[in-house]
């Protein structure tokens, strides 16, 4: 066993013992806590896998995460208000059911990231990291425009929605399912980064002629990339907005771009770990230094210029003390 | 929809396309010559905005606040190069992404602790208050028509630094093959510092100026460098034309499309939906003609062909 696997292992039965502590410290707001660590965790997989294996500096993963929590909150919205959402020539109701919501907000986000990523793989290096921060931008500006639901005050869902067998307003039940899906895509794109695919997405960024040369299109390889990526962020915009029963624009921010970044950055890029690490030490000084101090910001931007000057690979590179450019 | 509105909002496009060059040429100066992506070039246009109205209401002198701006935004850059800039130079852009993020937070919530959440104000001189009549009759507010002056002066007294000083040389030298010029006996890091530097006290300038017209306030830099950042990415990275041009055209776009988007609109639906419709897509419109120029052009304007 490798020192990262061991951190990893570490970092896995910490998510899964930080349930049965709350209860026995008598602290049941960690669970919330922890359950926004792994929906953040979760939307930074997502970004991890454009940006580590496929090397797709993406400022603008907000557009799925938004569109993920804007899927939760219309068909809820609709759901709740009794209103049809289309009523044309067929009559489509909203919906209170997490799977569905799950499936719309994937294939949803799926379908944004195409059109996106076909625009913007066009560009390449700072300017893709810009024409990706543009998109966020328009979506931000239409979202806050959009007043049929709720424009800039965004819309509130009042009960949670609902997962056949499970009560999902305790939340030790929420933080499970969530855990389960974290864990359920970690393992996916464990296979994914070993299979042929996820082999000839990881050469392309390295050696994008190469790639050519043998037959295979780079630029296809890395729109698979961003789309897969953005499906998966948008599955934790749907659970975040259900965390939160809340959904604004702010979701679709440039900030919150930058936060998915900086989980991936923190916790180590390209490594399978490395989101779940920096998503939940980020939620983890959050509160702790929000705790000690109203200006925790300065402490905690210190930090992060610490981790970033002197370590490779982030925490998880740190920890595992070998490093691994991300080139 | 009368001439005169029109010319005003020109004059008012102009206005916001040269202040946002001042943001802009600094960002492009320093990516050009260093490869560096200054997330936290809005914090020094912020420090600058600060060190203008804390000055000028200690003094009653405006021009004295404008020379803090200066000072103190190009003494912070000058700081933040040479104690963190410095050491990510072999560093990639997602490293550089993080710092100068956590830059970002240093400064606001720094700036937060020492001055409190509410805006300081900045008022426009004695001199340049009041409106002035333009020929034709057009009745437009002289500062503003004087931060075109200003803007379009540093504008020009920038390409005459680079095209034609020594320095110049150096920082053209520097960003086509920083090895190259080091082996000649430039030295390199005096250079960055000194662009750093310089990038920062343009971003103070435009603060100070900006900051008569608006309020002064913490996390005031943050929009105002996503746009810098859509305007060099229009223009070209690296590219001191490229920053004007994108300059103008982002400042253009973004004043005229909230005038005549609803405008617009209204020929063909009824006024308040046409109202909020023209408002949504014109605060996205520039977003909307960056994404079409790199679509069109992938490396913008003047930026070098790949």
């Amino acid at each position: 066993m490798t020192r990262e696997t061991a951190v990893n292992a570490l970092l896995l039965a910490g998510l899964v013992a930080v349930p049965g502590w709350a209860l026995w410290a008598d602290e049941p707001f960690t669970i919330t806590l922890a359950t926004r660590a792994v929906i953040f965790a979760l939307a930074a997989v997502g970004l991890n896998l454009a940006l580590g294996l496929g090397g797709l500096v993406s400022l603008g993963h907000a557009v799925f995460f938004g569109i993920g929590g804007y899927a939760m909150g219309i068909l809820a919205h609709h759901a709740q208000t009794y209103t049809p959402l289309m009523d044309g020539w067929m009559t489509i109701g909203g919906t209170k059911s997490m799977p569905v919501i799950w499936l719309v907000a994937v294939l949803t986000s799926a379908l944004a990231a195409l059109v996106i990523g076909v625009l913007s793989l066009r560009t390449s290096g700072v300017y893709f990291i810009m024409i990706t921060l543009a998109f966020g931008q328009m979506f931000f500006f239409f979202a806050i425009s959009w007043s049929a639901y709720g424009g800039e005050d965004g819309l509130s869902i009042y009960v949670r929605n609902g997962f056949p067998g499970l009560n999902t307003l305790v939340p030790i039940q929420f933080y499970g399912l969530c855990l389960a899906i974290l864990l359920a895509v970690l393992w996916a794109s464990a296979r994914l980064a070993r299979s042929p695919f996820g082999l000839a997405l990881n050469a392309a960024r390295q050696a994008p002629g190469r790639v050519q040369a043998v037959g295979l299109d780079p630029t296809r390889l890395r729109l698979a990339a961003f789309v897969l990526s953005g499906a998966i962020t948008g599955l934790a915009g749907a659970l975040f907005a259900d965390l939160n029963r809340f959904v604004s624009p702010a979701m679709f921010s440039w900030q919150t771009s930058g936060e998915i970044m900086i989980f991936v950055i923190l916790g180590g890029v390209a490594r399978l770990w490395g989101p779940v690490m920096g998503a939940v030490v980020f939620v983890a000084l959050e509160h702790l230094l929000g705790g000690i101090s109203e200006y925790w910001h300065v402490a905690l931007g210190l930090l992060l210029l610490v981790i970033v000057l002197f370590s490779r690979g982030g925490l998880l590179g740190l920890m595992a003390g070998e490093a691994r450019g991300h080139d | 929809m009368s001439t005169i509105l029109i010319i005003e909002q020109v004059l008012n496009g102009l206005q916001f396309g040269v202040m946002l060059f001042l943001m802009a040429a600094g960002l492009t100066l320093i990516f050009g010559v260093m490869g560096l992506i200054n997330l936290a070039h809005g914090s020094l246009y912020m420090t600058g905005a600060f060190a203008a109205a804390v000055t000028a209401a200690a003094t009653g002198s405006f021009l004295m606040g404008l020379a803090a701006a200066l000072a103190a935004a190009a003494l912070a850059g000058a700081l933040v190069e040479l104690l963190v800039i410095r050491r990510l130079h072999d560093k990639d852009h997602l490293d550089q992404v993080l710092a100068t993020f956590a830059l970002i937070l240093i400064f606001s919530e720094g700036t937060r602790w020492l001055y409190g959440s509410f805006p300081l104000y900045l008022d426009i001189p004695a001199a340049l208050s009041g409106p002035v009549t333009l020929p034709g009759g057009i009745q437009y507010p002289l500062y503003r028509l004087t931060l075109i002056g200003i803007g379009i002066g540093v504008a020009l007294a920038l390409w005459g630094l680079i095209a034609r000083t020594r320095l110049g040389i150096r920082i053209r030298a520097g960003e086509n093959d920083r090895e190259m010029i080091a082996a000649l006996g430039v030295d390199i890091s005096r250079l960055y510092t000194l662009v750093f530097a310089l990038g920062a006290a343009l971003a103070g300038l435009a603060g100070a100026l900006v900051g008569a017209i608006q309020s002064v306030q913490v996390g005031m830099g943050e929009p105002v460098l996503i746009l810098a950042f859509v305007v060099i990415v229009i223009g070209g990275i690296g590219s001191i034309k490229g920053a004007f041009v994108g300059a103008l055209l982002v400042g253009l776009t973004d004043t005229l499309g909230g005038i005549f988007l609803p405008e617009l609109f209204k020929l063909v639906m009824e006024p308040a939906r046409a109202t909020s419709l023209g408002a949504s897509l014109a605060s996205m419109a520039i977003y909307v003609l960056m994404a079409a120029v790199l679509i069109w052009r992938p490396t913008g304007l003047y930026g070098a062909r790949v």
